[in-house]
């Protein structure tokens, strides 16, 4: 469902992304891992048409990004690292615009995926409450709900549990699990467990180039008997 | 293009989801009656006419507009909703044109909230109303042409403040070319053709034969065409 072919960002002189590739199939949940500005957000940036590739391309269910961002825009649900949002819009109002974009014009219908989208997400007390004055936590859901609204083929989430409490952090997981039968979903995380408790696959990235591409139990497997974040260091930590 | 309406209605009514609204068009229209009234001697002239009122608009939104205009762009990449904007399914184009268009409503509200004036002239005389609604006309073309060139230059930056001057700079050359004073100051070096070829990029120029009550279609093909290639550039400086 994507395909990520050799995909390079440079900002100036410094390479960002470089010859990143991977496919994700329908099913599978993908936790993209690295250090703090290993190139996980820029890639998901290109994967989703923001920013445009120095080289390399991304398919989404067979759409090039580079040659028909808005059909791919279509498919695709995403989240952006932060959950930018206007703040001075209301929960509903913001997602009530967020539905126009996507094509639910008819008062009913806009209002149906809204009212899903908020149930979802358990935004519905919130609702009327300005985004600027709502708490990190629950804007973090907004953007989630933004992204599930349509419910997109792909959902490409940077950061999902990010500012959530224990509890949000669970109902999210549970959330991602029971949609990517039909989905495929590309996540990145700086939480190890999360990985390992949702993750059907795990790509680690390191100053913009992919380490490992693998399973979690083939990750678990390269060290057997050490700790993921032991296995996580002794990857990113070579190239210091 | 259907999705410029979405955008239009956010951005549209986003200004009054804030006392910015509220506040510029207080300001705007004390200003703009205020200068007609106080300098342009509205009542001493003894003439039925709003050629007082229209005559200071070319000075009165070099300051106006960039102050609508620097958070069009501007506060998207601030904020970092532009990421959001540009990964829903539209194109540059039609989020270039939804923005626009709303303030550019905007603004002509702004500008027609000053018809008691002529509700006031016509009790007091008999104004010609051809006249009066040709310098409407043109005061709501020039204002577009403005606005364009501040959309572009809040497109460069994500700063309002460094938005403002450089949308208030650009704004000031397009004006001075045309000011008598500076053209009669240029004459002295400059032959006649020349001056009245640099005129001729104008605001003042174009704007003149409006509040006369003389439609030209050159003077309004101008302020539509400047319009529109700002709108152009405008859609290359985000594509960049
Ligand atoms: N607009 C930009 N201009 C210049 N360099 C940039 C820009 N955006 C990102 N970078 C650089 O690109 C690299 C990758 O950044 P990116 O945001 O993709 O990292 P990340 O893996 O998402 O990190 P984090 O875990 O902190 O979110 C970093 O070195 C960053 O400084
Ligand atoms: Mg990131």
């Amino acid at each position: 469902m994507i395909e990520v072919k050799g995909l390079v960002k440079n900002y100036g002189s410094k390479r960002a992304v470089d010859n990143v590739s991977f496919t994700v199939n329908r099913g599978d949940i993908l936790g993209f891992l690295g250090p703090n500005g290993a190139g996980k957000s820029t890639t998901m940036k290109m994967l989703t048409g923001f920013l445009r590739p120095t080289a390399g391309t991304a398919l989404v269910n067979g759409h090039d990004v580079t040659r028909d961002p808005v059909a791919v825009k279509r498919q695709l649900g995403y989240l952006p690292e932060s959950a930018p949002a206007y703040g001075e819009m209301t929960v509903a109002e913001f997602l009530a615009f967020i539905a126009e974009t996507r094509g639910y014009r008819a008062r009913s219908e806009k209002l149906a995926r809204v009212n899903r989208a908020l149930d979802l997400t358990q935004l519905q007390s919130v609702r009327t409450q300005t985004i600027e004055t709502l708490s990190k936590g629950y804007k973090q859901r907004v953007g989630f709900a933004q992204a599930l609204l349509h419910d997109p083929a792909v959902l490409v989430l940077d950061e999902p549990t990010d500012g959530l409490d224990p509890n949000q952090k669970n109902e999210v997981r549970t959330l991602i699990k029971k949609m990517a039968a039909e989905k495929a979903v590309v996540l990145s995380t700086h939480i190890l467990e999360e990985v390992e408790a949702l993750c059907t696959r795990v790509i680690i990235i390191s100053q913009g180039k992919v380490v490992a591409d693998e399973t979690p139990e083939a990750l678990h497997a390269r060290q057997p008997g050490a700790r993921l974040d032991s296995i996580f260091r002794s990857l990113t930590q070579s190239d210091r | 293009m259907s999705q410029i309406t979405p955008v239009f209605k956010r951005e549209f009514l986003g200004y009054f989801r804030s006392p910015v609204a509220y506040v510029f068009l207080v300001v705007f229209l004390v200003a703009s009656v205020g200068l007609a009234f106080f300098v342009g001697q509205f009542f001493r002239a003894n003439q039925a006419s709003l050629e007082s009122y229209f005559v200071f608009h070319p000075w009165l939104f070099l300051f106006l507009i960039p102050a609508v205009g620097m958070r069009l762009w501007s506060e998207e990449k601030r904020s970092g909703t532009i990421e959001l904007l540009f990964t829903l399914p539209l194109t540059t184009l039609e989020a270039v044109l939804g923005k626009f268009l709303a303030a550019w409503t905007f603004l002509a509200l702004a500008i027609l909230l000053s018809f008691p004036m002529a509700i006031t002239v016509g009790y007091l005389g008999q104004p010609d109303w051809g006249v009066i609604a040709s310098g409407y006309l043109g005061s709501i073309l020039m204002a577009g042409a403005y606005l364009g060139v501040c959309s572009l230059t809040s497109a460069l930056t994500k700063n309002q403040v460094v938005s403002f001057v450089l949308s208030v700079l650009a704004c000031l050359v397009l004006v001075f070319l045309g000011w008598s004073v500076f053209n009669s100051a240029l004459s002295a070096v400059l032959p006649v053709w020349a001056v009245d070829l640099v005129a001729n990029f104008s605001f003042v120029t174009h704007f003149d034969s409006f509040t006369k009550g003389i439609i030209d279609p050159k003077d309004v093909a101008f302020f539509l065409s400047l319009t529109g290639f700002t709108l152009f550039l405008n859609v290359v400086a985000l594509e960049r």
